[in-house]
């Protein structure tokens, strides 16, 4: 819709106090209310019974740390702590690796592959059965609104299992000629901005491929991890083939440095990604990395625009920005670049922060103090550099991390909030005016995780979509996952794909 | 050609080639921020406060070949005092009728503040002649008519005669004199929210107090996803003119939780400048009884029946 | 004094629901009077296929995939009944499984069967599959479990509805599934199953205009025949064995859709 459809309106001081007059005048009685506060809509936190102190699982059981050493789990919205949780030290690495090693060769890879589908199957109807008190447990422990852990998170998590259940005896079809074979056993360390979804992605289609896991939880996530072993005593798993050991970095290290390890997977920051791949040179232990991004999200001039603010707003703001392949730079045709901006800021009023298990909470709380000092650290730098910032007004409560959701326009390519990442609610605006000039901006980074197009026109998506180097394009929409689409990235934001077909590869042996 | 109030730039004859240009709007993404905004949770005081406004601005409305002044009393009363046993229940909006039933209503409630609102051009089809469909319009305001509910030629819409759509709705806004004048668009035969989207230009462009989705005579139409296309357009129209226009949904709103989230859509797209009779109308019937069982149900705590309110 | 049991009455499932044949005939099988279809109740059966085509094709396979699952769910929970109908519990399992082993198919066929193919040109081209329709299925006359499990997943993963001669002389099997159907969360009128007189039903099913394919697996007598009749609206025809899993198999019933898309800006 171009300008000046209504004609040149008469000059006028200030449109919105002058209809609010003529308003009044025709009201007649009835009240004008201020606002229409929203009631609060707590989901109930009671569906989810926590325990004091959780051990490690391992081999089917639950054991104690041999250090002795544990730390706090706490809800990120109220500093609350939640639960004691054990520090996995080097030897209970061992002996999860040996209880994984264990289950692999005595039984896991020999079952008919038609019953490990079925055991994939029980855990996916079990977590679908369980997923109310799952999504609570999410949101308490990470931080995130009940409405995106329960209808984003929960279901896409067992719709994983299902999709790689259907797998597990069908490799044949999937890798042709190939003689596919499970890989042993896989040490996989998962982040904090997805807890259960990341372990979902992990387990189902490694267990699917026949091979046994040690899996990390995140150091500040850790509870649906430890409540998804109740999951798996619930489906009568074998013992040994899932394992569970949570700790800081030092256990993440202990797992990539294990000579028991066949293959690690790891999804989180880039720096320790490549900290990873420099231990494991040599070792051909097998590898994937999904890490860090700085996404462009393109709007074209002929983009649906309330669409287009919707799909830049989720893309940004969905999960506080907590998502690698966040569409944390906003690349606008300069040709409605005033007319775009104005709507995104007008919608950023209506965002709802508060506490995660509102029902109503649009956006929740940062994941952890250092994650949010590094946010403050970056937006400082955004300042320092120059760009402009709008937040909304917003009323943050007192105790817990938070953040305003925030945008920066005028912002240039060089600035370190256009270049690094930030992972958490802020989004830089750049501009550009033809085609060439979005996929030159889009790409100059050293990040390809993902990106995003907004365009009417159809060829033009392909072509964007052709050019992008990025390993997920979203064209007219954002932040859409499936377990059948592979997930993953180009240059420094890792290798290997995740979902889908492809996504069994890294998990297989093949002849040749 | 009618002189529209202000004639905007682009309305210009021939007018067919652009309308088609203007306003894409993405199926998936709306229908899904439509269903995302439906999932809001309101209860307890803020669900009162909206199930009070919604009362305030229903439209009782009865369209019925079988309507009889029997009937249009009955409903009028209902209208004015929609729960006996309750004062503190308000009147509705208005009540909305066909033309030969408004004297009847305008009797039964003068003095109440309720007000009548007649539909008028032919409805539902408005297949008919503009003369004939602007002498009914003067029929209905001379007979003291507060508000006039029109249809656009769907017809003309849909075989690309946008020039004739907007100057029926010029001639229909001339002839409806200090009635205000609701454009239904009738948006379950529009085929697209693109098509919404463009109804809803034209049709405020064309002089339009407010813009209503249906007649309620196809089976479902006032759909979420549909009430924010509109509710973008008259936002979009707001931003670049100041020019306040109203917004009814009609047709399939039979329960309160369906009204709560109407409501929502208004408040979180326009604001709470929109949320009053004036700018913002429901069109329904049996919905108020269910709104008035949702308020006991609130106020008591128990679940209610429906044997305990009355049906006019 | 021994109890007397409530004897089941075996009907056709058409619809989600069990009718008698409209023609009030019965056969006598496995000791049972069984419910003897007419052509009406072909034409009846069709007509609910169609029915229920544009729902369950437009559902996603994700969907469609857990519906099928919980198809074994129900087939579980009836391990007994079932046992008691064909020939064990062996075969029981065998067809729970294949049950199974389809429902893992319905998110996977598009990443196997379709393509997304590199024309010359700058051009996007891609392959989808799709489901043909209604598809009539004579049902192998042994096993009388695993033959009907493995002609009616096949059409079902693939999106299409079916309507399902059982066998003949072995029908119970298939009015015990209709039950697990209908308990299931499969909707009304995918899966229609009519008893009857193969000889009788068959030739109807196969000149029927609005049945999109014809799979053959339990034909007897002129084959030739049937396939002539098929011819009349192009039908997909299939011999399929009463023994196999493959995703070949589901190939059988669908279509292929090729869409061009011009590259540039």
């Amino acid at each position: 819709m171009g300008g000046g459809w209504w004609g040149e309106p008469a000059p006028r001081p200030d449109p919105k106090a002058e209809a609010m007059t003529e308003l009044e005048r025709k009201r007649g009685g009835a009240p004008v209310p201020a606002d229409w506060t929203y009631a609060p809509a707590p989901e109930a936190r009671d569906i989810v019974s926590l325990r004091e102190r959780y051990g490690l699982y391992v081999g089917g059981e639950w054991i104690e740390p041999h250090a002795g050493e544990t730390f706090t789990t706490i809800d990120p919205s109220t500093e609350e702590p939640l639960a004691e949780i054990a520090q996995a030290g080097p030897e209970d690495v061992g002996l999860a690796v040996e209880a994984a090693r264990d289950a692999f060769e005595n039984g896991w890879s020999a079952l008919a592959p038609s019953e490990r589908a079925k055991y994939l199957f029980r855990i996916a109807r079990i977590l679908q059965e369980r997923s109310r008190e799952f999504a609570v447990l999410e949101s308490l422990n990470g931080g995130k609104p009940i409405r995106e852990s329960r209808d984003v998170d929960l279901p896409l998590s067992a719709a994983h299992f299902f999709y790689y259940a259907g797998w597990a005896d069908k490799l044949e079809y999937a890798f042709p000629n190939r003689a596919p074979r499970p890989v042993g056993v896989a040490g996989q360390i998962i982040p904090w901005n997805f807890p259960l979804l990341m372990l979902a992605w992990k387990v189902a289609p490694a267990l699917a491929a026949g091979n046994t896991v040690v899996l990390k939880p995140a150091e500040t996530t850790p509870l649906s991890a430890l409540l998804f072993c109740d999951v798996v005593r619930q489906a009568e798993l074998p013992p040994g083939v899932v394992n569970i050991v949570t700790g800081d970095g030092r256990t993440g290290a202990e797992i990539v440095k294990h000579p028991g390890i066949d293959k690690i997977a790891f999804t989180g920051s880039t720096d320790v990604g490549k900290a990873i791949q420099r231990e494991l040179a040599g070792t051909r232990k097998k590898l994937t990395l999904e890490l860090g991004g700085k996404a462009a999200n393109v709007v074209f001039d002929d983009a649906p625009l309330d669409q287009a603010i919707e799909g830049i707003v989720n893309g940004i703001y969905f999960n506080q920005g907590h998502v690698c392949c966040a569409g944390s730079r906003l690349l606008v045709q300069e040709s409605i670049y005033e007319q775009l901006i104005a709507k995104l800021k007008r919608r950023l009023t209506t965002l709802r922060v508060g506490a995660p298990l509102d029902k109503n909470t649009d956006v929740g709380a940062i994941n952890s103090r250092q994650q949010l000092e590094k946010i403050e650290q970056l937006v400082e730098s955004g300042r320092d550099e120059g760009a402009e910032i709008y937040q909304p007004p917003c009323r943050l409560p007192e105790r817990g991390y938070w953040f305003v959701p925030t945008v920066f326009t005028n912002v240039a390519q060089s600035y370190r909030i256009a270049q690094e990442e930030i992972f958490g609610p802020v989004l830089s605006v750049l501009t550009f005016r033809t085609p060439d000039e979005a996929v030159e901006k889009a790409n100059n980074t050293p990040y390809g995780l993902s990106a995003g197009v907004w365009t009417e026109k159809g060829s033009r998506i392909l072509a964007m979509a052709q050019r992008l180097r990025a390993g997920v394009v979203w064209a007219n929409t954002y932040n859409r996952f499936d377990p059948a689409s592979p997930f993953g990235g180009y240059k420094e934001s890792g290798f290997g794909r995740e979902g889908g077909l492809h996504g069994l590869e890294p998990y297989l042996r093949f002849d040749p | 050609m009618a002189q529209a109030p202000v004639l905007p730039r682009g309305f210009e004859l021939p007018l067919e080639p652009r309308l088609p240009r203007i306003g894409s709007v993405d199926q998936v993404a709306v229908e899904e921020r439509a269903a995302t905004l439906g999932k809001r949770s309101i209860k307890r005081e803020a669900k009162l406060w909206a199930l009070d406004l919604a009362i305030r601005t229903i439209d009782l409305t009865t369209l019925e070949g079988a309507d009889t002044p029997g009937k249009v009393s009955a409903l009028c009363s209902k209208a004015v005092r929609p729960d006996p046993v309750d004062p503190s229940i308000p009147s509705v909006a208005a009540v909305c009728v066909y033309p030969n039933l408004v004297p009847v209503a305008i009797e039964r409630l003068r003095g109440s503040g309720v007000k009548v609102a007649s539909v008028a051009t032919a409805f539902p089809s408005g297949q008919a002649p503009l003369d004939v469909k602007l002498a009914e319009v003067r029929d209905v305001v001379e007979m003291g008519a507060d508000e006039v509910d029109m249809v656009i030629d769907r017809g003309a819409f849909l075989s690309g005669r946008y020039a004739k759509v907007y100057d029926e709705v010029v001639r229909v806004k001339e002839a409806s004199g200090n009635a205000h004048l609701k454009v239904i668009l009738e948006t379950g035969e529009l085929g697209t929210y693109d098509n919404v989207r463009r109804a809803s230009l034209l049709a405020m462009a064309a002089g339009a107090d407010f813009i209503k989705t249906s007649t309620g005579k196809l089976p479902s139409a006032a759909t979420l996803p549909v009430a924010l296309v509109m509710l973008e357009a008259i936002r979009d129209v707001y931003e670049e003119t100041g020019r306040m226009v109203g917004m009814k949904p009609a047709g399939g709103i039979r329960n309160a939780k369906q009204a709560v989230q109407h409501l929502v859509l208004v408040h979180e797209t326009l604001g709470p400048e929109w949320l009053t009779p004036d700018l913002y109308r429901l069109g329904a019937s049996s919905l108020l009884n269910d709104v008035l069982l949702q308020i006991r149900k609130e106020r008591t705590g128990a679940y209610q029946s429906a044997d305990y309110f009355t049906i006019d | 004094m021994s109890r007397l049991p409530v004897r089941k009455t075996y009907k056709l499932f058409v619809g989600g629901a069990f009718p008698r044949s409209e023609s009030g005939r019965t056969y006598e099988a496995e000791g049972q009077n069984v419910a003897r279809a007419s052509r009406k109740d072909v034409r009846d059966a069709v007509r609910a296929a169609r029915g229920a085509f544009p729902k369950w094709a437009s559902m996603t396979a994700y969907n469609r995939g857990q519906v099928l699952y919980r198809l074994a769910e129900m087939m579980e929970a009836r391990h007994a009944e079932l046992a008691d109908l064909c020939s064990g519990e062996t075969e029981v399992e065998q067809a729970i499984d294949r049950v199974v082993w389809y429902a893992g198919w319905t998110d996977k066929l598009a990443q196997v069967l379709g393509s997304s193919n590199p024309v010359a040109g700058p051009y996007f081209n891609f392959t989808v599959p799709e489901p043909t329709g209604v598809v009539g299925v004579l049902c192998p006359e042994e096993p009388a479990l695993l033959g009907l499990v493995t002609r009616l997943l096949p059409p079902l993963v693939g999106g299409n509805t079916v309507v399902a001669v059982a066998s003949e002389a072995k029908p119970l099997a298939a009015i015990e599934l209709a039950e697990a159907l209908a308990t299931s969360d499969v909707p009304g009128g995918v899966v229609n199953i009519l008893t009857g007189l193969k000889a009788e039903l068959a030739p109807v099913l196969a000149a029927h205009m609005d049945v999109n394919a014809l799979d053959l697996a339990g034909a007897d007598g002129d084959l030739a025949e049937l396939e002539r009749a098929a011819a009349a609206n192009v039908k997909r025809v299939v011999h399929g064995a009463a023994d196999v899993q493959s995703p070949w198999e589901v190939l059988s019933f669908l279509e292929l859709k090729t869409v061009w898309h011009p590259i540039g800006v």
